[in-house]
């Protein structure tokens, strides 16, 4: 599985409250969260990622609350994947639960730029900056984690192994 | 083996784990709340299963919005209420029967030493204060968890953080716990276990413990854990008559590293916006004005905080420009402290006191910011836009420097404002 994109770029310790405010998490519409997605840092991010794109952050990637909102909202705003340095944990679990493609790659915050095109090899971990050239390695994801993401998330990954035992 | 080890090892029903190992544990208790549990709710009807795994594990709190805030938190509390009937879930808190989920977890027994406990709110991580794994999951895996009562975990390295000292007037287990964020900053524990050990940790009662592992998600960590001694075995036993099987780290344990921290010194700490570890000295920070004040939360809402804060206020007033919210987090909290005339105090004082609930610790209702207006705050995150407007400013403090400043209006040394008076 491949995922490519323009690139937008995020700091330090991106928390889930500017990834998706509190208030919105009443919504149960993944649409409507879209619409709020990194609304605490810019609130144009819904525009701009509306054509696919992919984020880079830095460190811990989606620290603080529990809310699977937050990579939802992300995901249906047109984010194929988020690169960073490192992740929350919770984060990181629901992204791959909801079937976010999510991988921790080292130095990308310095070696990719605003606007670049990335391509990823999500198998391998191969990430390309089409734009300067750099090729970067991302660590790649268990096998348990890959099946989750080709089946669409972990829902669909149940069904289908609940369907295959029966 | 330590005892997250330990614990993860049993659930696992395995002799030994080691670090980075993947274990698939056996739930022992899952909590869900109003915000996160319609859609867990949504996503365990797709999966396909009829029926929760145990409905005698399950435990659904309402408390981010309650009462109803609007239309649409009122259908989510449908949504969960319906649930609970018709999974037959007894242990199910709605409106005016709990409070704050994770105070309702401890007070009423569903928190037991050596257990594995799933929560879908980050700062599950609480009961690691009586020796529990405890860790914060997101919805759609929850509801994986009512179907299955399993869940994988990689089996986290441990830093250990090693407390003495004994607290000076007026600094609490707050401080001591911003000061460890501080120390080891927003990421310096991501994806690792906390174990809080020392003297201090000895000395320190329940209450105050329960604010130490609240946190720990502050650091990015899985769990954050007190290993369990007489105090939480005689919390716990006089709560619960379920059997529990307590463990504790072996002599010869290991840990990836080891923190040594002396609160002898130590003054009232002050977490500044808009980052949990950007933390400084209450004297570093003192004097910058505040609109709002917030003691509450499933950080400091319990009775020794409303203790900590009526014992500043009482027979004095807060200052004209100061709003001060309280909310006791369990109704138990709520009728204890009227009973003992703390509400009465604090009301004397100016404060306006809700019912138990999360209050505008995520924004939600009940104390939201506007633009430029500051709030300091007993709560646990004062990330950008966290008590409303993304251009307001929280402050994180203990319920003393919270009293103490609502008094000033201005972020205020509480050992100050108790000798000056």
């Amino acid at each position: 599985m491949t995922i490519s994109g323009k690139v937008i770029k995020f700091g330090n310790n991106i928390d889930t409250d500017v990834i998706l405010p509190g208030p919105y998490l009443v919504h149960t519409d993944p649409n409507e969260l879209a619409k709020h997605a990194m609304e605490g840092l810019d609130p144009k991010f819904p525009e701009k990622a509306a054509k696919g794109v992919i984020v880079v952050g830095n460190k811990n990637f989606g620290c603080g609350s529990s809310r699977e909102q937050a990579p939802i909202a992300l995901k249906f705003s047109g984010v194929k994947g988020v690169l960073a340095e490192s992740f929350a944990r919770i984060f990181y679990r629901n992204a791959i639960t909801i079937g976010l493609p999510v991988l921790v790659c080292t130095g990308i915050s310095e070696k990719v730029n605003e606007g670049d095109i990335l391509v990823v090899d999500l198998q391998s971990g191969n990430v390309e900056d089409i734009t300067n050239g750099n090729v970067l390695q991302a660590t790649k994801l268990p096998k348990f984690i890959m099946e989750i993401l080709d089946d669409g998330g972990l829902i669909s990954h149940l069904k289908r192994r609940f369907e295959t035992n029966e | 083996m330590n005892i997250i080890e330990k614990i993860l090892a049993n659930s696992a029903v395995k002799p030994e784990v080691t670090p980075g190992e993947i274990v698939e544990a056996n739930i022992d208790v899952a909590m869900t709340h109003d915000l996160t549990g319609p859609l867990a709710i949504k996503s365990f009807h797709q999966i396909g299963t009829k029926k929760v795994w145990d409905n005698n594990k399950v435990v659904i709190v309402l408390d981010h919005l309650v009462p109803a805030s609007s239309v649409i938190s009122a259908g989510l509390h449908k949504i969960v209420r319906n649930f609970a009937q018709e999974q037959n879930i007894k242990n199910f808190y709605d409106v005016g029967r709990g409070g704050v989920c994770h105070q309702v977890m401890s007070e009423r027994g569903h928190v037991r030493p050596g257990e594995v406990i799933v929560g879908s709110d980050s700062h599950t991580c609480t009961y690691g204060a009586f020796g529990a794994f405890a860790t914060g999951i997101g919805s759609t895996e929850m509801a994986a968890v009512f179907a299955t009562g399993k869940l994988w975990f990689r089996v986290p390295e441990v830093i250990k953080v090693d407390v003495s000292g004994k607290f000076q007037k007026l600094v609490s287990s707050k401080d001591l716990t911003l000061k460890i964020v501080g120390t080891i900053g927003a990421d310096g524990a991501i994806y690792k276990g906390l174990v809080f050990s020392g003297s201090t940790i000895q000395d320190m009662t329940v209450d105050s413990r329960m604010v130490l592992t609240n946190m720990a998600v502050e650091m990015g960590a899985k769990v954050g854990i007190i290993e369990p001694d007489q105090k939480t075995l005689d919390y716990v036993k006089a709560r619960t008559s379920i059997p529990f099987n307590s463990v504790n780290s072996d002599p010869d344990a290991t840990y990836e590293k080891v923190v040594n921290i002396d609160i002898s010194d130590l003054e009232p700490q002050v977490a500044v916006p808009h980052s949990v570890d950007n933390v400084k000295s209450v004297s570093e920070v003192e004097d910058i004005e505040i609109n709002q004040g917030f003691i509450g939360s499933c950080t400091n809402g319990r009775l020794e905080d409303l203790r900590e804060a009526a014992k500043i206020l009482k027979g004095k007033k807060i200052a004209k420009s100061v709003r001060l919210i309280v909310i006791p987090a369990s109704q138990e909290i709520y009728l204890m402290a009227i009973n003992e005339g703390l509400i009465n105090l604090l009301m004397d004082a100016g404060a306006t006191i809700s019912n138990p609930n999360c209050g505008p610790c995520l924004g939600g209702h009940m104390g939201i910011m506007a633009d430029g207006e500051a709030c300091i705050s007993t709560s646990n995150r004062n990330f950008i836009g966290r008590m409303g407007s993304t251009k307001s400013y929280v402050y994180l403090a203990s319920p003393a420097t919270v009293a103490a400043s609502a008094m000033t209006g201005k972020i205020t040394d509480p050992r100050r404002k108790m000798d000056r008076e």
